[in-house]
């Protein structure tokens, strides 16, 4: 019905949706004008944006194996881009990474680094050339390229650890926004997340997801950029923030000093009474000095690149363009989306300090008596949803800096209040973090369904099902894998942004190797890529028991960083493996030579 | 040499170019951290070592894959590897 001439149309129809959007937070405004509670618009933001994406999830149904799998090849390369960004940055970039950057400054920002710099890799190293393949999944490249079911397997069992790693956290993330906007408990918000979530990319797989996916960036950085322009313009810091910030930050150097960080410590007993309250924290890193080791930095940095270029549900976006030319330039337009969040997200952390911290600003609540700071409407609000924490330790009376204590999230979540804008922009940026964690997990759990029933039932186990009856299959293992995700998730066992990074360390510990030398080097071989994966894997989770059991780190590689093992044992098992072993057949070297130009046939068939 | 030989040569060079800046920005500038914050050098009044974090990195690899991108087509061009509508 929509394709094709929908293809065409897209500029004017997600223009229109755009326009249709700002309508709509307009309207919300006067509602709030009109009196309307803030828990109603709450509710209409999540709402109303969760309906759009389901009846794009519907409108995008398909029966076919190509526009379920690929979206039958034919989106657009600004569009792509568009939607890998939305794919890629999660609840964790969302709603965790400006929080993050707010209590650990420049130490954190590794993470701003090693998110962008993987995309140099992706482009160079490996989208182009798995776009010419014409897979369907990243496993389906490894069984290809190396021959072989055990191959096939194995990339499909690391691609399902750490997806499935990620995807618990994306689900537990849509379930904290929800349970907030809607007003439900978290362990049912958590399946009302999981149902939007199917209702996206169920009926269409990649199709419908593709098309959520920029309906969701839309929303997410709107949600993202309109309150850090806002804040910045009525603080006069600046009207375009990104380029004018750079007195605030100096101003909060000099406020640090004068509030004592560093000197002025809680003892342990004040600690344990912030820990009993719940999972805050105080301000205890300098906001933008130089803060930690280069190899704690660079290390951090090396395994966020490595594994954006390891992880399936990335790749698997540039399998979705019509040619090679378009999946390179793809990539250069993700991270062109994607730098638009996150040179703003610094940038957030940094205003939302300074309206926190400045005695001068009438936000400012640092200086401030205890009574007075604690009779705020907001205060009472975050403190309530256990986001926000006071405590006179030293009996003075007055709130210092190291009495106030806060949640990584509600840096993003409280920040429009805090600096006392309507509450409309504060359901706007739920409606925001909701459609961020909601496009990730979307992806994610695509990935390791399309994974599971394209390589594991399809090729492994019956290779001679009809496509219906492929199809079933895809849609029931993507229910099943959405509700063991969901059900985990509800246990919450750990933190949003602690599994994101351990599931890039997985990806970049079991294929990162395997993927690029697949291309570059053609005498790696079955063997060896079975090894690489397999012993990567193995290493790489041996170690991170080994460090959470509280053994030594070795080379100061801590649990965050465990696929820097894992991948150097995955690089010299492959090497040596493939060296000892058969060199591939000459079949398997004149395709690899084939996947190398991008003119001619892609190696797999359009429907395989 | 065979043209495909060839075509694979300059893709390689082009690759190490590439890989050399993507290294100097994501990991070469940051082993100079504590230089960096005390370097008079200030992009827009931002520390260097700030300001490199926040936006400089990140936008210097935006522009790096679209210049690689361009770099990459004019081989396959050159080289008359570069996809038909039809193929």
């Amino acid at each position: 019905m929509i394709k094709g001439k929908f293809i065409d149309n897209l500029p004017k129809v997600y223009g229109m949706y755009t326009g249709g959007f700002i309508v709509f937070i307009i309207l919300m405004a006067i509602a709030e004008q009109a009196g309307v509670s803030k828990d109603a618009i709450g509710i209409m933001f999540v709402a109303f944006t969760v309906a759009i994406y389901a009846i794009i999830g519907y409108m995008s149904r398909t029966l076919q194996l190509d526009a379920y799998y690929v979206a039958g090849r034919q989106v657009p390369t600004v569009f792509n881009g568009m939607a890998t960004a939305a794919d890629w940055m999660s609840g964790a970039s969302f709603v965790a990474m400006a929080g993050g950057i707010y209590f650990k400054g420049y130490g954190y920002m590794a993470l701003l680094v090693g998110w962008t710099g993987g995309y140099v890799l992706v482009a160079s190293l490996l989208a182009p050339y798995l776009r010419k393949f014409g897979c369907y999944t990243v496993p389906d490249f490894i069984g290809t390229r190396y021959g072989g079911n055990l191959a096939r397997l194995s990339a499909v069992i690391v691609l399902t650890v750490a997806s499935f790693t990620y995807v618990t956290a994306q689900i537990n993330a849509t379930g904290t926004i929800a349970s907030q906007a809607l007003n439900i408990p978290f362990e049912i918000a958590v399946y009302v997340g999981l149902a939007s979530i199917l209702i996206c990319s169920m009926l269409g797989g990649m199709r419908a997801v593709t098309w959520t996916q920029v309906a969701q960036y839309i929303v997410l950085i709107i949600a993202y950029l309109l309150p850090v322009f806002w804040i910045s313009n009525k603080m006069g810091a600046g009207f375009f923030p990104h380029f004018m910030l750079a007195d605030e930050v100096a101003r909060i150097g000099e406020l640090e000093a004068q509030f004592g960080l560093g000197s002025v410590k809680n003892s342990a007993a004040d600690m344990a009474q912030v820990k009993a309250f719940g999972k805050v924290a105080g301000i205890t890193k300098a906001h933008a000095e130089v803060n930690t080791t280069p190899w704690k930095f660079i290390s951090l940095a090396v395994c966020m690149m490595a594994g954006t270029a390891s992880l399936p549900h990335v790749m698997m976006r540039y399998f979705t363009t019509p040619s090679v030319r378009t999946a390179r330039r793809s990539v250069g337009w993700s991270l062109f989306f994607i730098f638009l969040l996150y040179s703003s997200a610094p940038m957030l952390a940094t205003l939302s300090k300074l309206s926190l911290m400045d005695p001068t600003l009438p936000t400012g609540i640092i200086g401030k008596s205890i009574a007075d700071v604690q009779a705020i409407d907001w205060y009472q609000n975050w403190n309530q949803a256990k986001l926000m924490y006071i405590n006179d330790f030293n009996g003075d009376g007055t709130l210092q800096l190291n009495e106030f204590f806060m949640a990584g999230k509600a840096v993003v979540l409280a920040t429009p209040e805090i600096a006392g804008l309507p509450y409309v922009i504060s359901g706007l940026v739920a409606a925001g973090g909701m459609a961020a964690a909601m496009s990730t997990a979307d992806g994610l759990v695509l990935a390791i369904a399309n994974a599971l029933s394209h390589d594991l039932y399809y090729k492994i186990i019956d290779p001679k099902a009809e496509t219906a009856k492929r199809l079933v299959v895809a849609r029931v293992l993507l229910v099943i894998i959405g509700f063991a995700g969901a059900t985990i998730a509800a246990m919450e066992i750990q933190g949003i942004l602690g599994s994101v990074i351990w599931a890039f360390d997985f990806a970049m510990s079991g294929l990162f190797f395997p993927l690029v030398l697949g291309v570059w080097w053609k005498r790696a071989n079955a063997p060896g890529a079975v090894a690489g994966m397999l012993g990567g894997l193995a290493a790489g989770t041996a170690y991170l028991i080994h460090v959470r059991t509280g053994g030594a780190e070795w080379f100061g590689v801590t649990q965050l960083t465990f696929g820097i093992i894992g991948s150097a044992v995955s690089l010299v098992l492959m090497i040596v493996v493939s060296l000892v072993t058969k060199e591939p057949d000459a079949a398997t070297q004149k395709m690899v030579d084939e996947v190398r130009i991008p003119s001619g046939r892609t190696v797999l068939g359009k429907q395989h | 040499m065979s043209k495909q030989a060839q075509h694979w040569e300059k893709t390689r060079m082009l690759l190490f170019v590439t890989l050399a800046i993507w290294f100097v920005f994501s990991i070469g500038i940051f082993l100079f951290g504590a230089e960096m914050e005390a370097s008079s050098f200030k992009p827009l009044g931002y520390p260097l070592s700030y300001y490199m974090t926040c936006q400089g990195s990140l936008g210097i690899f935006v522009i790096l894959i679209f210049w690689f991108a361009n770099r990459q087509e004019k081989i396959d061009d050159e080289f008359g590897f570069t996809e038909r509508e039809d193929d």
